[in-house]
């Protein structure tokens, strides 16, 4: 049987604890509303062990790349060497030939699998349905993450997700390069996705158009303007602020004892219909 | 005579009506009307006031089940039907998670009228898409000693257990004499 839902009804944080709670084995699908596309979790009694995004299987040594433990020219000279291009061969071929150990491998994948999972963290809504006992195929190099400490930082970077939508609520609205003849721009360095979205910046393109032309999503996007706007080097407008709902006033209790007696008698005709 | 009253209550179509229905030695007094927004394609009539069942004790005894309307506009009546009852079961639609947070919103809400004993029905559990009770419990954030109870509502042996369930919890909230050995 499997459990079903939507994620702007059971949270991620909340679907995390109950197979962290439950200490839950199988696959957790989530697919991402509009081109926020989809991820496979796997876990092992309660932990999380391999992560896919988008359907695609990345190879060991993209991976390692992409943390920065190995070079591309590395995961070439590695690629090339392999007969069968299974994770398990490659992680044999990177230890033999020196490049990275044991645990090196096995901290990339780690950090690799977390940055994958907290980014959908950020996933407001989404159909998600979880199999129990489906496991990732064995060629697959799984690490088990706790997920205590995975929960607790997914669940800081959302209020991280929060301060930034509460910041920028809109992002329908273009950019413009701060009017600031003044200032001193030289010591200013920008990463180089920053650069990107500074490229993109005049009176038409908004905020979301920039973001879905560079394929970065709403979390990632948020961050980089805001990072911008703060250093004084592009404005936004801003739209009025949400009220929030008042909180339900609390009734004093009522409870009214009634009688053993009384309630034995309706629990003995209870048994009997 | 002597009334005892116990509260059912939950979400909009989370089988409030039939859980009564189960069990009532009457036919349920309901106060259903057509349903005329767009929660119509769930069903097609709902609650508004409250269903009201009776099952008789003995002579000088009857429990009275009330139940209170789902939809959110109708809630300023919860209260009423809240005062004086013995206890309340929340019903909960397994099959249904986006039912889950208003689910949790209400227990709350009858929480702070009174400090009566409670059970949570996880109902539908013939459904292949129903959340066992356990992840159910997980899912609603509830404590630890808080009871969810698998339930069928158009079973009547299914609704007798939980109301027992119910009734064993007030019974050990109450001092006094010995506790009743557990039979179904």
């Amino acid at each position: 049987m499997a459990l079903r839902g939507n994620l702007k009804d059971v949270g991620l944080n909340q679907l995390l604890n109950l197979i962290n709670l439950a200490r839950k084995t199988g696959a957790l699908t989530l697919q991402g509303e509009g081109s926020a596309g989809n991820a496979h979790l796997f876990f092992k009694e309660g932990k999380l062990i391999q992560a896919s995004m988008n359907s695609q299987v990345i190879r060991l040594t993209d991976i390692l790349v992409k943390v920065g433990k190995l070079t591309p020219d590395q995961a070439k000279t590695v690629n090339a060497r392999s007969k069968v291009n299974t994770d398990k061969e490659l992680g044999l071929l990177i230890i033999q030939n020196g490049m990275l150990s044991q645990n090196d491998i096995i901290q990339g994948v780690k950090s690799y699998l977390l940055e994958s999972v907290y980014r959908l963290f950020t996933w407001r809504a989404g159909a998600f349905r979880f199999d129990a006992n489906i496991l990732p195929p064995e060629e697959r190099i799984t690490v088990a993450v706790s997920l205590d400490h995975l929960i607790l930082e997914g669940s800081r970077r959302v209020q991280e997700w929060e301060q930034l939508r509460d910041e920028l609520p809109d992002l329908d609205v273009p950019v413009k390069l701060a009017q600031r003849p003044e200032a001193n721009l030289r010591d200013i360095n920008l990463s180089v996705e920053q650069w990107k979205v500074i490229s993109f910046v005049n009176a038409h393109n908004t905020i979301r158009q920039i973001a879905s032309f560079l394929k970065i999503d709403e979390f990632q996007i948020r961050r980089i303007v805001y990072g911008l706007q703060t250093a004084g080097l592009i404005e936004v407008i801003r739209p009025a602020a949400a009220v929030s709902a008042p909180a339900l006033p609390l009734a004093a209790p009522t409870f009214r004892p009634i009688g053993r007696s009384v309630l034995l008698r309706v629990i003995d005709r209870l048994r009997k219909i | 005579m002597q009334t005892v009253k116990m509260v059912v209550t939950g979400p909009f179509s989370s089988g409030k009506t039939a859980f009564i229905g189960s069990v009532s030695e009457i036919p349920v007094v309901r106060t259903e009307r057509k349903i005329s927004d767009n929660t119509r394609n769930i069903k097609e009539q709902t609650t508004v006031a409250m269903d009201f069942g009776r099952i008789t004790i003995d002579k000088d005894l009857a429990l009275y089940l009330f139940g209170t309307p789902g939809q959110k506009r109708f809630d300023f009546m919860w209260e009423i039907l809240s005062e004086g009852m013995l206890g309340f079961i929340v019903i909960v639609d397994s099959a249904r998670p986006e039912t889950f947070r208003e689910a949790r919103r209400i227990l709350d809400t009858f929480r702070s009228y009174s400090n009566t004993p409670f059970v949570i029905a996880a109902n539908k559990q013939d459904d292949e898409d129903a959340w066992p009770p356990d992840d159910l419990k997980i899912a609603l954030s509830l404590d630890q000693d808080m009871r969810v109870l698998p339930c069928i509502a158009t079973d009547k042996n299914s609704v007798k257990n939980v109301l027992l369930e119910l009734l064993y919890i007030i019974l050990e909230s109450t001092a006094d004499e010995p506790k009743p050995k557990r039979k179904r």
